[in-house]
């Protein structure tokens, strides 16, 4: 049995817009509370219809192959996408080529940021209490790409499954 | 270097369009803290000579939104409101939850200050790049959940264009009125999402008397540097922890007490407070969370408690009203107070009133008194515009409510809050109004009954320098200064983890490092808050002045024995309470009149206030 690579596992509806999950990743990336430096970020366009955005680690990592400068990569062990600070150009390629415009820049320094699972034992998970995000693995039988996904996108399912045809009105 | 402060707070000439970084020396910062601590001193310093000519609903009236050092690193974080109170002309400490705190600190601020008043409608926008004034105008007249969806759309274009290899922008977050601000309802409350309200105090109008739309804040930045980020980090850690081991702590927020309070306790108010008890079990929670909830858990930036919940009218005649679980406050006074009693009706009117920006205890409280005046027949259909404001019609409740925020007929004068629309309704009519107003110096009364002796304390409301809020009430040994510290620094009392019921000084410390604790913040800064509070209640102005020995008192209905329930014929004896009120003067530092005593504010090192109320002494 080969080893499945870890994956967040997400179910929105749950998510209670706590923000947890941000506090515990910049705690841990940036070593205090720093919202906008989180790698997961939860997006709030209509109340009640929060949506954690991070990345999903894509089959064909369009991130890694739109870098101009080669600064991302791709860690053998979790598959996540690794960036080098120092080589990136903040030029946003990336950004462009996710479907889910999942990277963003990191608010102070000049590079991209994107989730790298915590070298396989994600902290965000740990925060969460509500079964909003677990820690799971990649199995083969499902297309994770489908989860690069514009936080706008979701917000629109969320909001209709939560208030019905009111949602419809809610996002015009 | 002052931890867990940005250092600066926005003073924004809304007449003059003039922006300005304002200092708060450390000295005031360690004294007053922040929200409503430090609100309290801002006003005074700048008010209090002249506070009774100070028009609430004035240019001179000030504006303040104000974070706690806390902000952002303890669960349960809120806004601090405050000015010269529409309201209770006093000043009161209106708080509220939900991001707009952190966006606002995230954007390099501690709080907002607006002065003036804009010739048009206007918003103000606070971003990394600072503070500006912006158009309103197409905002104007919309409902909170418009309000919100606009500004959403505005900002997060706007900051794409200012940076748009940034990636995708969230939204900012709003502190926001409807249009019962607009229409300076006096009672109107200020918003922040879609249901959560600074209500109690009426700065809502006070906004809406600016010409100000809404304060927007979308900060990148981080939170200050704290003194022992270690110690913070294990406090977080310790926090959900005790969360996480509870999940019943959270299952149903304040929401059961909608059943409970009138049920068991015979303290909630039922048909403006003819009654404090019910048996309706349709109010029961299990009714709301199997047929409302759509989520069980919601919560606001940092909150591991989730309190709030989510809730639909799904079907039916009231089908797409969407509110928060109601909690407590709200099915009480959009529910039973106005008679209704059945979970789809209470979510509804709960979400209605917070969508036209009233305040859901306080303009609700408006609206039952009305309806009472109604059932008694002092108001008739032609007061009401032949609409007919009949207990547990949430159709008709809903006419009521939008002849308030569009001040027609009746509902010029139930704009101006219980209080003053008593007033004017008992000479109109030439009828005693006031018996039916359950108020307390302006400040429309909280869900929490005092008849039973054993709710809420007899005298709490009497001497509270909030009136009616329910948040801030003396308790023995007689002081209301426990209720400031959340206030001033500015977090939530109810989201503390189970077991952690203090823990806020020692985040306290561990963000400033500052050494304080619950007693000494009890005896003298808290106290120095609530002897301003006093003397600016005291002082009031210019439509309405309270005397203590006629307003210190509780209203009429609150001695006429409950009328049902295990309680039946509870009431507090009058007299005693009168005797008694003597004593706790003296205990709270007050004369025989209510006063504030020299001796008391001099020790407090408030000498200035002293001298202001030498015109009340003689």
């Amino acid at each position: 049995m080969p080893v499945l690579k870890p994956w967040i596992v997400r179910d929105y509806i749950k998510c209670s817009g706590c923000r947890l999950c941000e506090i515990a990743c910049s705690l841990k990336k940036e070593g205090r509370i720093w919202p906008e430096a989180s790698r997961i970020r939860v997006f709030m366009l209509i109340p009640g219809a929060e949506v954690p955005h991070v990345c999903t680690q894509c089959s064909n990592y369009p991130c890694v192959g739109s870098c101009p400068v080669k600064a991302l990569s791709v860690d053998e062990k979790t598959g996540a996408v690794k960036v080098d600070d120092e080589k990136c150009i903040a030029c946003g390629a990336c950004i462009k080529a996710c479907s889910g415009e999942v990277p963003h820049m990191h608010p102070e320094k000049n590079h991209i940021i994107i989730c790298d699972l915590c070298d396989g034992e994600p902290e965000c998970v740990k925060a969460c209490s509500y079964g909003c995000i677990s820690k799971g693995t990649r199995s083969s039988s499902i297309n994770f790409d489908l989860y690069a996904i514009k936080p706008e996108e979701l917000t629109k399912n969320l909001a209709i499954n939560l208030y019905g045809e009111k949602g419809e009105e809610l996002l015009k | 270097m002052t931890f867990g402060y940005t250092g600066k707070i926005a003073e924004v000439n809304l007449t003059t369009g003039k922006i300005t970084d304002i200092q708060v020396d450390e000295k005031i910062l360690k004294d007053y803290v922040g929200g409503r601590g430090l609100g309290v001193k801002i006003l005074w310093d700048r008010l209090g000579a002249k506070w009774e000519q100070v028009d609430p609903l004035g240019s001179e009236n000030l504006l303040l939104a104000l974070t706690g050092p806390l902000t952002g690193y303890i669960f349960g974080m809120r806004i601090c409101c405050t000015g010269k109170s529409p309201l209770s002309n006093g000043i009161v400490g209106s708080t509220a939850a939900g991001e707009f705190p952190m966006e606002l600190k995230c954007a390099g601020y501690d709080g907002l200050i607006a002065t003036g008043r804009a010739e048009k409608p206007v918003y103000i926008l606070v971003t990394d790049d600072g503070v500006e004034i912006r158009d309103a105008a197409k905002l104007w007249g919309l409902d909170g959940k418009d309000t919100i969806k606009e500004v959403n759309k505005e900002v997060r274009e706007l900051l794409k264009k200012r940076k748009p290899n940034y990636g995708l922008w969230k939204e900012p977050a709003l502190l926001y009125i409807g249009p019962a601000g607009e229409k300076l309802v006096r009672n109107a409350a200020i918003m922040q999402k879609w249901t959560h309200a600074c209500g109690y105090g009426g700065y809502g109008a006070l906004m809406g008397s600016k010409n100000l739309k809404a304060l927007v804040a979308k900060g990148t930045g981080k939170l200050p540097d704290v003194y022992n980020q270690k110690m913070l980090g294990e406090l977080i850690s310790k926090c959900w922890t005790a969360q996480f081991g509870e999940p019943q702590d959270r299952n149903w927020g304040t929401a059961a007490m909608g059943y409970s309070t009138g049920a068991q306790s015979s303290a909630e108010p039922v048909r403006n407070w003819q009654e404090e008890w019910h048996n309706e079990k349709s109010m029961g929670i299990v009714q709301y969370e199997t047929r409302n909830w759509v989520k069980r858990y919601w919560s606001d930036y940092g909150c591991c408690k989730s309190c709030m919940k989510l809730s639909v009218v799904k079907s039916g005649p009231l089908k797409g009203a969407i509110t928060d679980s109601p909690d407590y406050e709200l099915e009480a006074y959009c529910g039973t107070n106005l008679g209704i009693f059945d979970p789809d009706g209470v979510v509804y009117m709960a979400g209605l009133i917070d969508d036209l920006g009233m305040s859901g205890i306080n303009t609700a409280n408006t609206m039952a008194y009305a309806a009472e005046l109604f059932q008694r027949g002092i108001l008739t259909k032609e007061d009401f515009n032949g609409i007919e404001p009949k207990w547990g019609d949430p159709i008709a409740m809903t006419a009521l409510a939008k002849m308030i925020i569009n001040r027609k007929g009746i509902g010029d004068v139930l704009a101006e809050g219980t209080y003053r629309a008593a007033v004017k309704i008992s000479k109109m009519k030439n009828v005693d109004a006031l018996q039916y107003a359950v108020q307390y110096k302006g400040i429309e009364v909280g869900a929490h009954g005092i008849r039973t002796g054993s709710h809420f304390p007899y005298l709490g409301y009497a001497l509270s320098v909030q009136g009616g809020d329910h948040t801030s009430i003396p308790r023995p040994p007689m002081s209301e200064a426990r209720s400031t510290i959340g206030d001033s620094l500015v977090v939530c009392t109810i989201s503390s983890p189970p077991g952690l019921r203090n823990i806020e000084w020692e985040f306290f410390k561990a963000v400033t490092g500052w050494d304080m604790t619950a007693e000494e913040w009890t005896n003298v800064n808290g106290k120095r808050i609530i002897q301003i509070q006093r003397a600016a209640l005291l002082l009031g102005g210019p439509d309405l002045f309270w005397e203590p020995d006629i307003h210190d008192d509780n209203p009429p209905r609150w001695y006429t024995p409950l009328p049902s329930g295990p309680y039946k014929n509870a009431a507090p004896n009058r007299d005693q309470l009168m005797m008694e009120r003597k004593n706790v003067y003296s205990l709270m530092g007050w004369d025989e009149k209510g006063i504030p005593t020299s001796e008391d504010l001099r020790l407090l090192g408030l000498e200035d206030v002293d001298k202001v109320l030498q015109k009340l002494r003689n």
